[in-house]
């Protein structure tokens, strides 16, 4: 019989505190090296859609906000499209990166994004998913990156029939996707163990 | 690169014996830190499939020369010039061309320039510490480099962290990302440290040790180190289940 010889995939390691050194050096004090932060900048000109800050914190088993994290977000651009190039469907806004990448405040625990709300992007058997952002989260501690989805409170409909939302179990832990709205603000907090435990996915 | 269609189908599931648990007692930091509930799982929909591409434009012409890249002009990072280099591939052995890799390290020491790394350890005037390239068509990528230091950490009451480089890579699509650490070849503080022991399998571990490559050395001047790093797998996109009509 042939062999399948399918390689194994790098393991992880923790990001480890230093980990802005080599992603957003500028927040660890290093300038000169390159001209600004990679993915500080999501906004690259006039894009489509409502504006919203994504904001919160990560908060370790005691409550604690993590001072240390590094945050990545990944998403469909207003009109559901991917500024990538897997992206088949059309063309995504070119003023709009779709990836943004931020460190928690060192003092306050507190990461913000300046983004546009997401459009709807299809399940892979045609549904459509509710407008959601996908998180990234590494950091001292944490062995694996996690991974959730940040959705929007104020798209009931869009949720009640969202593919991913619905497979969910547990209903007492779907809030835990859910970014607050505050005008054009939306608060995500992320618990990384407790009763409010935030769902990650593994995808 | 223009013959190919950019790749598209779902990847295989990540091996959870393969990579550390969340909750590793020995790191203590990963108490507070690791999830307690079991991950919900889905096949990947779009965004995780896809995911952003950085151009060779973004690159600075120093960008993967840590020896120069914060250096006063006409000096250099102090420490045993090293060139890592190697290839980042998928588990089907495919090379992955034109993506981004991100490196971090101490200095020769074993110092971060980092507000909050207070080790005795001198700093490097002429060392940032931090570096980045994209990879070639076939999956290439090189970098330069002095070799970081070993350094203690608080954790036991006597931890050393064996030298290594943080490595940061995305792939192509977002499901991919990893970031990842790079030991070297012999070095006696790899088999007690309680981060590389995070991994419970002594292949796993294995495959982030590169090892010394002297036939990439460059005579007079560098050692080298090769170190292959792999990304997870896709599933062939010619049999993808859709709708009819979609
Ligand atoms: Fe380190």
């Amino acid at each position: 019989m042939q062999r399948l010889d399918r390689l194994k995939e790098s393991p992880s390691q923790t990001a480890g505190p230093y980990v802005h050194i080599g992603c957003v050096p500028s927040f660890a004090g290093i300038e000169g090296v390159y001209p600004e932060d990679l993915g500080r900048a999501m906004i690259t000109g006039d894009a489509k859609g409502e504006r919203i800050t994504l904001t919160g914190r990560v908060f370790d088993g005691t409550g604690t906000p993590l001072r240390d994290a590094m945050i990545e977000i990944w998403q469909a651009d207003a009109a559901g499209l991917f500024n990538s190039p897997a992206e088949t469907r059309g063309s995504a806004d070119p003023a709009f990166a779709g990836w943004g990448r931020q460190p928690t405040d060192g003092e306050t625990g507190i990461y913000a994004f300046e983004t546009v709300k997401p459009g709807r992007v299809p399940f892979p058997d045609g549904r459509l998913q509710a407008p959601h952002i996908t998180m990234w989260i590494v950091a001292r501690g944490i062995n694996l990156g996690l991974s959730t989805r940040v959705y929007f409170e104020d798209e009931a409909e869009a949720n009640a029939a969202d593919p991913i939302l619905s497979r969910i179990e547990h209903k007492a832990r779907v809030p835990t996707l859910m970014a607050r709205r505050a005008g054009s603000v939306h608060t995500f907090d992320i618990h990384l163990q407790g009763e409010n435990e935030t769902i990650f996915f593994d995808v | 690169m223009h013959n190919n269609p950019p790749e598209t189908g779902a990847f295989y599931p990540r091996d959870p014996d393969w990579h550390p648990q969340a909750l590793t007692p020995g790191y203590k930091t990963s108490v507070l830190r690791a999830p307690q509930r079991a991950k919900i799982s889905f096949d990947p929909t779009l965004g995780e499939i896809a995911g952003p591409a950085f151009g060779h434009g973004l690159l600075g012409p120093l960008d993967n020369d840590l020896i120069l890249n914060f250096a006063s002009p006409g000096e250099s990072a102090i420490g045993e010039r090293i060139i890592v280099h190697g290839r980042v591939q998928d588990e089907r052995g495919r090379g992955v061309g034109g993506t981004l890799v991100e490196f971090w390290q101490a200095n020769a020491g074993g110092r971060y320039r980092h507000k909050k790394d207070a080790y005795l350890a001198p700093l490097d005037p002429n060392f940032g510490g931090c570096g980045r390239t994209i990879t070639d068509a076939a999956g290439y990528y090189s970098f330069r480099t002095i070799k970081p230091g070993p350094y203690p950490w608080p954790n036991g009451v006597n931890d050393w962290r064996p030298r290594h480089i943080h490595f940061s890579v995305f792939g192509t699509g977002f499901a991919q990302r990893l970031i990842t650490q790079m030991y070297f070849e012999g070095d006696p503080l790899i088999d007690i440290c309680p981060i590389v022991n995070t991994i419970r399998d002594q292949a796993a571990i294995g495959q982030l040790i590169a090892p010394m490559d002297m036939a990439n050395t460059v005579p007079m001047d560098a050692m080298a180190y090769k170190f292959d790093i792999t990304l997870r797998g896709r599933r062939s996109t010619m049999f993808e289940n859709r709708r009819e009509g979609n």
